[in-house]
């Protein structure tokens, strides 16, 4: 009987293994001739060079003062750090004799040329909603218009056992998203728009939803907020904690322009997001991605930010301050910060009313706490405009008093160990592109 | 390295990113009528525009400023004939004149976005702008002086 059972039982391991070992591996496709591949149109090029931006392949596939889409971005994951690869069409360290077919394989299911599994740090399940058309534009722009970097990938800082590439069919199998993006017919046509973009190549969820212990996106917290390169990307759905509601037109002057004046800025990892990808869709993209992730928000589009009772109060309130002779963070905030933020009897754009900002009501500083130490650069926020950082004028003593201060007279209920957080924060790697 | 737009005229400066705006205006550009007060943003002295806004120079490294267009005092109007610096002559605003510059660009910044200021409203808006001679009073006279003319010369 034990016998049986013994045998039954690796007999299973046996068959498990072989079907995994069936279900793992990926034959290589053949490299190809460069030259033959590139017969394609200008207008596929345009359309490439447009999609390559706004999936801000660039941002994750050039260091800071690099060769573009050389590769070598290095990715800090909760397993260790991650090398990008180099994607210019380079024929010995780049993708210059990879075949369309071997392109459009790896951006659907993670999988490179020689058959070996990429790291999720890729967000193929996103890349995998996009139709083919739109990745062999990718392909074709890259192919034709980047140009070729000699550059070998670094080595990942993944350590043993979670570096075996074969162990990622495993993650796969497990937790990808395989499914190819499905028109929703209960929904209009610019949602249907909105959803294959910011699903797709725009890949917000890669940053906007959390992920789990493994790192898979746990999809049915979609867009519902997550930490991201030492910032927090905030959630895009009703559970947001911003007091003011997003609305459409929110989202829509938030990526046209930089900011929504009663929300917050594209700072920190979202500003090349903005300023260097999703400006360069077509307008009515833009009002498509609008109008679905305002779906995720139970609002009207016709509510009234500046009219809205929190907006007033806060308005108010800046005239019946705590006195900056007791409380420091008051002092501090009335020397340093208010004669930029503050409002008169209307909140202007380029005068952050901080009580009412994404990053005082976040459940943790760290967004505010990086504006602070760093500012916001000309290519970050609202163009054309910056904010000067602190870091070298301010303690973390100082940073914290006034965190919590505005965090104080936002309403909210303090964040605990500020001042460690402060000094936390700023120990950590300066997010740069 | 760094280019932007001072005054209207584009200049290329060969700095490190992380030197202070401040040093790169008077250093390297010879205009030296922004000031350097404290150093770490909190007095006011050195405020410029960029972009229009009112920004501390000292703290602001060069690499921020990257393609923005910036105005100092030297470029706040052709022949100084800002109405605030019409009305600071007027009132005789300045004593020893160290913070002035800072305090006009302050001053020009708040009447861009707030055109009728009411006391407190200045004062929450130039609280950063730090004056060792104590003209505070003089300041504030100017800029209401000053959003006055603002208002007769958009009714003409």
């Amino acid at each position: 009987m034990l016998k049986t059972m013994v045998y039954g039982v690796c007999g299973a391991v046996v068959v498990g293994a072989v079907l995994f070992g069936v279900y793992a591996w990926h034959p290589s496709i053949d490299e190809v001739s460069p030259v033959a591949e590139h017969n394609f149109t200008p207008e596929m090029v345009a359309k490439g060079k447009m999609l390559a931006a706004a999936g801000y392949c660039d941002t994750c596939h050039t260091p800071p003062g690099g060769a573009p889409y050389g590769g070598n971005y290095e990715m800090h994951t909760q397993f260790g750090s991650i090398y990008s690869s180099n994607i210019t069409p380079d024929e010995e360290t780049g993708i210059g004799r990879w075949s369309k077919a071997a392109f459009i394989r790896a951006m659907r299911s993670g999988v490179s040329r020689d058959g070996s599994h990429l790291f999720p740090a890729f967000p193929y399940e996103h890349f995998n909603k996009m139709t083919d058309e739109d990745i062999t534009a990718i392909y074709a722009y890259i192919m034709t218009s980047v140009a070729p970097v000699k550059q070998v990938k670094k080595d990942n800082g993944i350590p043993f056992p979670l570096n075996i590439r074969w162990l990622q069919a495993g993650w796969k199998l497990l937790f990808a998203d395989t499914q190819q993006f499905a028109y929703n017919p209960d929904k209009s046509k610019q949602f249907n728009r909105g959803a294959y973009l910011a699903e797709g190549i725009a890949h917000c969820g890669a940053c906007h939803t959390p992920r789990n212990a493994l790192g898979a996106e746990q999809y049915e917290k979609m867009y519902q907020g997550a930490a991201i390169d030492g910032w927090i990307a905030p959630s895009l759905t009703a559970t947001s904690t911003s007091p003011i509601p997003w609305r459409e037109q929110d989202f829509y002057e938030y990526l046209t322009t930089g900011n929504a004046p009663f929300h917050s800025s594209a700072a920190g990892p979202m500003a090349p997001v903005m300023h260097k990808g999703l400006t360069q869709l077509p307008d009515e993209d833009i009002h498509a991605i609008s109008a679905y992730l305002a779906d995720f928000n139970n609002n009207e589009a016709s509510a009234s930010a500046a009219t809205h009772d929190v907006v007033q109060t806060a308005l108010a309130a800046q005239h019946t301050q705590a006195p900056p002779r007791i409380d420091e963070g008051a002092r501090l905030y009335a020397t340093a910060c208010q004669s930029c933020h503050y409002n008169s009897d209307q909140v202007v754009k380029g005068r952050p009313l901080l009580a009412i900002s994404s990053s005082t009501n976040l459940d943790q500083p760290t967004n505010l706490i990086n504006v602070v130490l760093d500012g916001i650069h000309n290519d970050q926020g609202i163009a054309g405009v910056v904010m000067p950082g602190f870091r070298d004028a301010l303690s973390d003593e100082d940073i914290s008093a006034i965190a919590a201060y505005l965090r104080q007279s936002a309403g909210k209920k303090p964040w605990p160990n500020l001042q460690q957080q402060v000094v936390d924060i700023r120990a950590q790697p300066r997010f740069a592109h | 390295m760094a280019n932007f737009k001072i005054n209207g005229k584009p200049v290329r400066v060969d700095v490190d990113n992380d030197t202070p705006l401040l040093w790169v205006i008077r250093d390297e550009l010879a205009m030296t009528g922004t000031k350097f007060g404290c150093g770490i943003g909190t007095c006011g002295a050195c405020t410029v525009h960029v972009g229009g806004r009112a920004t501390r120079s000292c703290i602001t490294p060069v690499e921020a400023v990257e393609g923005a267009d910036i105005t100092t005092i030297e470029g706040l109007s052709e022949n100084g004939e800002h109405p605030l610096q019409v009305s600071w002559q007027k009132l005789q605003v300045p004593q020893c004149g160290y913070c002035q510059s800072g305090q006009i660009m302050q001053a020009a910044a708040l009447l861009k976005d707030i055109p009728n200021p009411t006391d407190s409203d200045i004062d929450a808006v130039m609280g950063g702008n730090l004056c060792r001679c104590m003209t505070y009073v003089r300041i504030r006279s100017a800029i209401h002086e000053a959003a006055n003319g603002v208002k007769e010369d958009s009714h003409e």
